[in-house]
């Protein structure tokens, strides 16, 4: 079900972020549009995990706007941001689960607060879930009696609890094995393909990167601004930009002076 | 041929099943699946599946689906499983192309046989046996708690004990001058409740000047030591348990351990030295504040000045009230501390665990004291001091 909506779903413009007077990122402009894999990336501690932040409205901007479909989030009261809020699912990048609830009330959590299912439902929910991100019959452990990995993944299932408009995933391979990471970049692809949803990704992953990225932003740290957007193979392609080359070629290609 | 038409009006989805042959169903589903969309229990569907016997092959088919979400794929997951426990083959070529994926996905890493658990029943005697044998291990940790304490306690004598004595400074700051507000409400107060107790009994023999005995013997003796041993379990106990809980639940407690640092020196040792440092000083300072709040009543209250009130105080009490007082405030400083310190090592990984170990800190540090207290009390009574 491709929702039928103005295309650009997530606008960013001349975004400025810090902690106190610690700028991190200044001047980011970038739009990501409906039915997007959008990557995010950068070398570690050059504010992917901030700019996730501030895109699902956890930390206003210092300057600079976001806007969903068109409308600008900081702009608008308190109720709609809570609005526009609960048509997210994040995954954070420590996982983030409830400790003290098991994975299945963890699921369950979103969908007894904001549906009307009956128990019996969500729990057939909760199932297919876990079974998308490989967890079949994990329902009632704790998240200290999982691995780190499968935390990460049971993260993913809490994501998506509510089949929202937008996900936002903070590194959700980091602690995955080969097969499983890619078993996750399949999940993305058809969660974009089959419900049209919009998927904000940070990753490092460059093989994930390329096969599923339709676009992408690159932070840079030393200059505190991004240094180009677009289609991750497109930018591997064309770029010109050394820091960008090898972060997309692992540190082994040469910049491309013909494109 | 039809053998079950499963639709209803007050249903926004179809689910409709036909049996071809005398081994082949097939299941057509039909209408909106997306959330808000009124859908046939699966169970009642499966009760009806129940009834088709001798199947061999089901085909799972979709015609004009509306808009659909996880609730679709979630269904057909419960009937696939259904089928699949049976060994009947389910084909799924008849459904949109995108759940046939999302269907392969749920199932591309099945689950291990062992890796559900259940939930057993259990009986009244076996809840019995459990708090019986819980208790026991309780009462283990405790016991082992106080051996690798007292282990750490013989090192640190030798010099040979590891931690920073940054740590015993701020811990001594947290447990000393930061609770000075409290300590000093908390003990003029009950000074003075003492001496308003007193008086109403005292007054009417005209022997107001007694309750000066009364406060300061009181206090010094027993309100003062118990009171501040009650707020530093509260306080300082409670934290203990929280922050050495807290770090269990992220591993720091484990990261100690792999690079040979002993938590117990390390962690416990300057939190249990600055209690047993700082309580005992807390009470001094308490016993004090609480003649104060006696002096107070006494004077504003009654034609008593506060010279003689002074004068009696220092006739009444004896060197060896105060040494009892603070003998027993170290006494339960070291019980508070380890109270505090064991619930916090022994704290499960969750946030509630965190919670309840700071409970049970200052449930168990309350109930140390008064028994402690009553101890010693029984004991300086036999004594005679
Ligand atoms: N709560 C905070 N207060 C102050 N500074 C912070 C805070 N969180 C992060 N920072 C700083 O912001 C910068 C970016 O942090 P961020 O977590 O966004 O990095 P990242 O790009 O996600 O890195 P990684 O790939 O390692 O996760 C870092 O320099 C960090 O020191
Ligand atoms: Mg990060």
């Amino acid at each position: 079900m491709i929702a039928t909506m103005e295309k650009p779903h997530i606008t960013v413009n001349d975004l400025t972020m810090a902690y106190g007077d610690f700028v991190i990122q200044h001047d980011l402009n970038f739009t990501i549009d409906r039915g997007d894999v959008f990557i995010i990336m950068g070398g570690s501690g050059c504010g992917k995990s901030t700019l996730l932040k501030h895109l699902i409205g956890l930390q206003r901007p210092v300057k600079g706007d976001v806007f969903y479909n068109q409308r600008n989030f900081w702009q608008a009261s308190q109720k709609e941001q809570a609005k526009v809020m609960r048509r997210f699912g994040v995954l954070y990048q420590s996982g983030a689960l409830f400790s003290s609830l098991t994975l299945a009330e963890n699921i369950a959590l979103p969908l007894g607060e904001f549906t009307r299912l009956s128990r019996s439902e969500i729990a057939d929910i909760i199932s297919y879930k876990l079974a998308l991100v490989g967890l079949a019959g994990f329902q009632d452990y704790y998240p200290s009696e999982i691995s780190g990995g499968m935390q990460k993944r049971a993260g993913l299932a809490r994501a998506m609890a509510l089949d929202p408009e937008i996900l936002f995933f903070d590194e959700p391979s980091a602690g995955l094995d080969p097969v499983s990471a890619r078993l996750l970049d399949d999940l993305i692809i058809k969660l974009k393909d089959t419900l049209g949803t919009t998927i904000v990704v940070v990753t490092h992953e460059l093989a994930s990167i390329f096969a599923i990225g339709t676009n992408s932003v690159f932070l840079d740290s030393d200059t505190k601004t991004m240094l180009a957007t677009g289609n991750p193979k497109k930018l591997l392609a064309e770029s010109k930009d050394f820091k960008i080359i090898q972060f997309l070629t692992r540190g082994e290609g040469n910049v491309n002076n013909e494109a | 041929m039809n053998v079950t038409a499963a639709n209803r009006q007050d249903f926004s989805t179809d689910v409709h099943l036909e049996r071809i042959d005398a081994d082949t169903l097939v299941i057509r589903l039909a209408g909106s699946w997306a959330q808000g969309a009124i859908i046939k229990p699966v169970e009642e569907v499966i009760r009806e599946l129940d009834e088709l016997s001798g199947l061999r092959r089901v085909f799972l088919q979709t015609s004009q689906l509306e808009k659909w979400d996880s609730r679709l794929p979630a269904y057909l997951l419960k009937i696939i499983d259904y089928y699949q426990a049976k060994d009947v083959e389910v084909d799924l070529s008849g459904l949109p192309e995108g759940v046939q994926g999302l269907l392969k996905l749920a199932r591309a890493v099945p689950e291990r046989a062992g890796d559900r658990r259940t939930v057993k029943k259990t009986s009244a005697l076996y809840e019995f046996g459990k708090t019986v044998l819980d208790g026991l291990q309780d009462a283990k940790g405790l016991i082992t708690f106080i051996g690798e304490a007292v282990l750490a306690f013989w090192a640190l004598l030798q010099g040979k004990a590891r931690f920073r004595t940054v740590d015993l400074v701020l811990c001594i700051q947290e447990a000393g001058a930061e609770a000075l507000p409290i300590v000093t409400l908390i003990s003029l107060l009950v000074g003075l409740i003492l001496a308003f107790v007193g008086a109403v009994q005292l007054a009417m023999f005209g022997a107001q000047i007694y309750i000066a005995d009364l406060v300061s013997l009181g206090t010094v003796r027993e309100m003062g030591a118990l009171m501040t041993a009650v707020i530093m379990s509260g306080r300082t106990g409670a934290a203990y348990a929280a922050q050495l809980g807290t770090m269990n639940v992220n591993s720091e407690i484990d990261a100690l351990k792999t690079m040979g640092i002993s938590p117990m020196q390390f962690l416990v040792m300057p939190r249990m030295l600055a209690l047993a440092l700082m309580l005992p000083l807390l009470c001094l300072y308490a016993d004090f504040m609480g003649i104060l709040g006696g002096a107070l009543v006494t004077i504003s209250v009654f034609d008593v000045s506060l010279i003689q009130y002074a004068h009696e105080a220092r006739r009444i009490v004896h060197v060896d009230d105060f040494s009892i007082g603070l003998f027993k405030s170290l006494v339960f400083a070291v019980l508070i501390a380890t109270a505090g310190c064991m619930r916090g090592m022994q704290c499960g990984r969750s946030a509630s665990a965190v919670g309840n170990a700071a409970t049970s800190a200052v449930v168990n540090s309350i109930v140390y004291i008064v028994v402690a207290d009553s101890l010693i009390t029984l004991i300086c009574n036999e004594l005679n001091i």
